[in-house]
């Protein structure tokens, strides 16, 4: 199994569409929005100066609305999309220089994807759709057909290989989608709004199958969506776009705690924060109560606050990550933190007698 | 100025530019006739092949292979029934061999314009460049009176089973490009995506989705082609092709009404035959294209 290794790392990467994309990247490098490139030379800026290190292993979200650029981003990796300027390394290798052939390579060993409509061949079967990676790579028949089926029976499909496409539900075409990726192999998984079509059951679902996988498998995943609640179940690291910027980047908790600005905050408005913040950010470090209440940091403010109800105390302790003490927290903190709108926020945790 | 009498070039200059050039095309044909000739004759040896496979076999063999063989395409015993009960009319009423060398100069026709209509096609649906510079000669193949090409052909063959299959491919093969380019085209964007996303090659992107999707539209293609093969029988007979036309072409010079309809009936049963086979497997390969779920 292919476990991710290697961060991928885009450094000042532009796209910009139209027939003289490079003539512009100047203007837009020394600050022409948008709107702009679009008015004074009918050129479409997908992104703008892009600087983000996706971790090896770990799962990337990237989030933003309708047209901020998330599919361009997402297809550079693969390079569907070539850039105007700037680079994408992966391995020693920039993506971006690679030849026709290293490319080719690069996405039959390196990469898997799936698709917001799914995309699945309507010719073939399950067995046949899922088998495509490999059979593209000229691995045998019958080794290929063995790889995949043990893939579609992890992602549950077991007894539909000879099913054709059309002959399945939506939230069925996604798993033999997400099938055909895997069945690659390969240490980058890109998902575009992979889920975004489902229903929202279905789409809870499909959320639980893949972080089930990816505990296991230690794939760099980008996963785009426009969902943050999808965004902060799934990504350990998160950025958004906006007008093809990165407009902020960081954890969930860290951006639900401190959106940089107000197109931020609305976005998280209606999120329930003590399903994302932990007690790390809130604790009083070094403090120390008499309680008989320790959780680990990490532990989520709802539970935190269960933890302590439940003990009737209003205090527990906060350990760190090897087990030794780091601080404290209070019952009413934490509850303030939960349902904090944005004014209290200001007020500094220290000051905050317990 | 006389503004009622069109200003044209003179008579005697019109008439020596049409003599110069038919001069030189007549050189052209001295020079080159039987290189073409050459050639084209393996066509010639295929027709005839064909021909003599029909008519030599006994009749109940070849009744039995087109019955086959229309089950094969279509599986459909409804169109199998027709097709027997068809070829036994045309062979009671003693059609049976014109019949044989029409269905022969259709299927080599057929074969001929699908050898060069789908890579025309396909290398239409690769390149605008290429669309944009076939697609008017395309059309000058289908509205082009087709005994004005029939004039160079014969200059250039003389009377027989060439020039006839190269008038009815001219005449028959635009569908087909046209539908092969058509049917590549429509290929949905995402599915191609896909296939490149995972490390496809140009080929392999040609033969794992773009052919087999573009399939059903090509068939379409085809099954015009055979049509239109047919209707040309007629014209092809009067430069020497034998079969279901020669009869047609005598009727209409006698005025022998009932012996132009029978043949022109029996033109139209195989037409039927060909036709609803044709589409029934091209039915059945588009079964798994039909969406089930949204
Ligand atoms: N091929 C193209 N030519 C011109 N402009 C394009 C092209 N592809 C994308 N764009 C533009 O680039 C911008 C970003 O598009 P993109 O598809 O990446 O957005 P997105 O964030 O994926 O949106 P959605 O949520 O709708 O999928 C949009 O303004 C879009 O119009
Ligand atoms: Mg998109």
């Amino acid at each position: 199994m292919a476990e991710a290794t290697h961060d991928i790392e885009i450094r000042n990467l532009y796209k910009i569409f139209g027939p003289n994309a490079a003539k512009h990247v100047e203007s837009v490098r020394n600050g022409m929005t948008k709107e702009e490139l679009k008015a004074q030379h009918n050129h479409v800026l997908g992104l703008d100066d892009i600087n983000l290190t996706i971790p090896a292993g770990k799962i990337q979200v990237v989030m933003g609305l309708s047209g901020s650029g998330k599919s361009t981003l997402i297809r550079h990796i693969n390079r569907l999309i070539d850039p105007t300027a700037g680079e994408l390394l992966f391995d020693g290798q920039d993506i971006a220089k690679m030849s026709e052939t290293e490319l080719r390579e690069f996405r039959r060993q390196r990469t898997g994807m799936v698709f917001q409509k799914f995309a699945l061949f309507p010719h073939w079967t399950v067995l046949e759709n899922t088998t495509y990676g490999l059979h593209v790579r000229g691995v045998s028949r019958r080794e290929a057909e063995e790889r995949a089926r043990r893939w579609i029976t992890r992602v549950g499909l077991e007894g539909f290989e000879e099913s054709y496409p059309n002959q399945l539900s939506g939230g069925m075409q996604q798993r033999v989608g997400l099938a055909r990726a895997l069945t690659n192999d390969a240490e980058i998984l890109l998902m575009d709004e992979a889920f975004s079509a489902l229903d929202p059951l279905i789409r809870t679902d499909m959320q639980s199958v893949l972080l089930d996988l990816q505990s296991e498998l230690k794939k760099t995943i980008v996963f785009i969506t426009h969902d943050l609640d999808e965004a902060l179940r799934l990504g350990e690291r998160i950025a958004i776009l906006r007008d093809g910027k990165i407009i902020q980047q960081g954890t969930g908790e860290q951006i639900v705690l401190r959106p940089k600005d107000d197109y931020i905050a609305s976005f998280v408005r209606d999120v329930r924060r003590g399903h994302v913040i932990s007690v790390r950010t809130i604790m009083r470090k070094g403090a120390h109560a008499e309680t008989p209440v320790t959780l680990p940091a990490s532990t989520l403010l709802e539970e935190a606050a269960r933890a302590m109800t439940n003990a009737e105390v209003s205090r527990a302790n906060i350990t760190g990550r090897d087990g030794q003490h780091v601080g404290m927290v209070t019952l009413s903190k934490c509850v303030a933190e939960m349902i904090a709108p944005d004014d209290t926020e200001e007020v500094d945790p220290e000051s905050q007698v317990a | 100025m006389d503004l009622v009498d069109f200003p044209a070039m003179g008579r005697s200059d019109l008439r020596e530019m049409r003599i110069a050039i038919d001069g030189a095309f007549r050189e052209f044909t001295r020079a080159y006739g039987e290189t073409l000739e050459n050639i084209f004759h393996p066509i010639q040896l295929l027709l005839v092949f064909i021909e003599d496979l029909l008519i030599d076999s006994p009749w109940i063999l070849v009744l039995a292979a087109l019955a086959g063989l229309v089950w094969a395409l279509g599986r459909n015993l409804k169109i199998v029934g027709g097709t027997v009960l068809a070829l036994l009319a045309i062979g009671y009423f003693g059609m049976w061999e014109d019949t044989m060398r029409t269905i022969a100069m259709v299927a080599v026709c057929t074969l001929i314009a699908v050898v060069i209509g789908i890579p025309t096609g396909i290398l239409m649906a690769r390149s605008d460049r290429a669309n944009a510079t076939v697609t008017p000669i395309l059309d000058m193949m289908q509205t082009m009176p087709s005994f004005v090409y029939l004039i160079p052909v014969v200059m250039i063959f003389g009377l027989g089973k060439v020039p006839g299959v190269i008038a009815v491919v001219i005449y028959a093969v635009p569908p087909i490009i046209r539908l092969t380019n058509l049917g590549i085209r429509q290929v949905p964007a995402d599915v191609l995506e896909a296939a490149e996303a995972f490390g496809s090659s140009a080929r392999q992107k040609l033969t794992d989705v773009q052919l087999p999707l573009a399939l059903p539209t090509i068939m379409a293609g085809v099954n015009q082609t055979i049509m239109m093969s047919l209707a040309m029988v007629v014209v092809a007979s009067m430069i020497g092709v034998r079969g279901l036309g020669q009869p047609v072409l005598q009727a209409i010079n006698n005025q022998y009404f009932t012996l132009g309809v029978m043949n022109g009936l029996a033109i139209v049963a195989i037409a039927i035959i060909f036709d609803r086979a044709t589409q029934a497997y091209g039915k059945r390969l588009q079964k798994h294209l039909e969406a089930v779920h949204g």
